[in-house]
């Protein structure tokens, strides 16, 4: 109960300060409606942000997955040998140099309207953070360690060594340094979900949000971007809860800066 | 946790298969144009524990390093076995970081070597192990709940379940409360008994217990000297007057050598 109310006023001053500046400022409804209409919208179109939300979570879910199985693959090529890192590196660094905006209305063009390209997008847009992380944390492995299985292995390993050093040694080490990737491409993985969805899509929040803005209906678009970034929060600490619970040694303080009270 | 556990019947470990000696010759380490030490030349007699004294710094763990084969800019040298087989595969290091894997649980991080091998791992013997270090009941936690004792018996652990008939050991006792480390002194005796170890030690007392031989490595840049051990076998009381009369004579010796 106590977790709950400290997000709760976080949302209530965010309330406050939004009635305030429509009480102080009286801004027109289609420049920004008050809190009291989008609330009216998220109730009363409930049915059609449930089923374009549903569409965005998917297209986010799937690209996260697949995102994360590329990056990790791309990690582990990465850490394999210098020779293949210095192929490979260009190639991760400048997808994400490429801004996605410019990319999108190819990938649609490529996979067409539909959630195809949308995951492509999200995905393409992961990649990179969970790459990075994980070719960081398998880097840092403390060197003793390397040294001790190099001992235990030397002269007398059966097949699959750098196999199993990947399962027992590397992959455990480097999981926190994947968590802090995979949080990272957990509050990102929206933007490239939605960004397809404006491009050229058949639904989503995106395709709703874009829609809504055309027939100025803002109270609608408001309303979408509310469940948007209700579906990132949800997302974020959904991975968040998965990585504590499996990488439980690796549990910090989350207020390092804090003095401990007498 | 209690370290009372009584423990087992000495050298119940296999002994290992004919421990080879070691033969290292012009072992030298260079490192920031300094030379730490050169041209050393040195033998692990077979199946004898050789005890390595000396100041901090003066290069001793990297000698440990040479021996392990493991590369390190600067450190050179040839190193042998007696028998002309290579030594990969029948060393096994304790280093001064325990190296515990922070996720695995006492009785998986024992068993390691097994499983980077990729063979099956025999949790009896892990376990045999664990209780004549007194960690029995430990088994089941994760490093993190254990003291800086109890990780480095762990450790130790790890090291004799591997089984080499060759052991390189950094300070293997550095961290223990002086009652448990006189204790695992007399019991390492047994374990290590047939098996050709070097160890590296800063206690005179732990080095003249344990030591068939005993090396000095000291000055600038470093030589080796070879010290004297008491007649008595191995592991010798500590209450042993020819150890406390030895022990000055040592101690002497490494102050002279410690001298600018």
């Amino acid at each position: 109960m106590k977790r709950l109310i400290a997000p709760l006023v976080t949302l209530g001053g965010l309330l406050l300060f939004w009635q305030a500046v429509i009480v102080l400022a009286a801004p027109p409804a289609f420049i920004l409606p008050s809190p009291r209409a989008v609330a009216e919208a998220l109730i009363e179109q409930r049915g059609l942000l449930l089923k374009h939300g549903g569409i965005t979570a998917l297209e986010i879910l799937l690209g996260l997955g697949l995102g994360t199985l590329l990056g990790v693959g791309a990690a582990v090529l990465l850490s394999v040998s210098a020779g293949i890192r210095r192929f490979v590196l260009p190639l991760v660094i400048a997808s994400q140099a490429v801004p996605v905006f410019a990319i999108a209305p190819l990938l649609v063009l490529w996979l067409g309207f539909g959630m195809a390209s949308k995951i492509a997008m999200a995905c393409l847009i992961i990649f990179f953070p969970v790459t990075i992380a994980l070719a960081d944390g398998l880097g840092r492995l403390d060197p003793g360690l390397l040294d001790m299985a190099r001992l235990m292995t030397g002269g007398r390993a059966r097949r699959g060594r750098r196999w199993r050093l990947l399962i027992h040694l590397l992959g455990p080490a480097a999981l926190p340094a994947l968590g802090s990737g995979l949080r990272i491409a957990a509050a990102v993985a929206p933007i490239g979900a939605v960004v397809g969805e404006w491009v050229g899509a058949a639904g989503g929040l995106g395709w709703l949000m874009l829609h809504a803005n055309a027939r100025a209906k803002i109270d609608l678009m408001f309303a979408a971007l509310i469940v948007l970034a209700a579906l990132a929060l949800l997302l974020y600490r959904l991975v968040d809860l998965a990585m504590r619970r499996l990488t439980p040694w690796a549990a910090g303080s989350a207020a390092p800066f804090e003095e401990p009270r007498p | 946790m209690i370290d009372s556990v009584a423990p087992a019947a000495a050298g119940a470990s296999p002994p290992p298969l004919k421990a080879p000696g070691v033969t290292v010759r012009g072992a030298g380490l260079r490192y920031d144009r300094r030379c730490h030490f050169e041209a050393l030349d040195f033998d692990l007699r077979p199946g004898e524990t050789t005890c390595l004294l000396g100041p901090s710094g003066v290069g001793k763990s990297s000698l440990l390093r040479l021996i392990a084969g493991l590369g390190q800019p600067g450190l050179s040298g040839l190193v042998t076995a007696s028998d002309r087989q290579p030594l990969a595969g029948r060393l096994a290091l304790m280093a001064q970081q325990d190296h515990l894997l922070p996720w695995a649980s006492v009785l998986d991080n024992v068993m390691l070597g097994d499983r980077l091998r990729g063979v099956a791992p025999e949790p009896a013997r892990a376990q045999d192990l664990l209780q004549r270090m007194g960690l029995a009941a430990a088994a089941g936690l994760r490093p993190r709940a254990l003291s800086g004792g109890m990780r480095q018996r762990v450790a130790l652990a790890r090291t004799l379940y591997e089984g080499s008939p060759v052991i390189l050991m950094d300070e293997p006792f550095s961290a223990l409360d002086a009652v448990t480390r006189h204790r695992l002194q007399g019991e390492a005796a047994a374990w290590l008994a047939g098996r050709t170890v070097l160890l590296v030690t800063h206690d005179p007392l732990e080095a003249l217990r344990l030591g068939h031989r005993l090396l000095v490595l000291a000055g600038q840049p470093a030589q080796l000297r070879e010290l004297a051990v008491p007649p008595a076998a191995v592991p010798r009381p500590a209450g042993d007057p020819l150890l406390a009369a030895a022990q000055d004579r040592l101690l002497a010796a490494l102050a002279a050598e410690a001298a600018p």
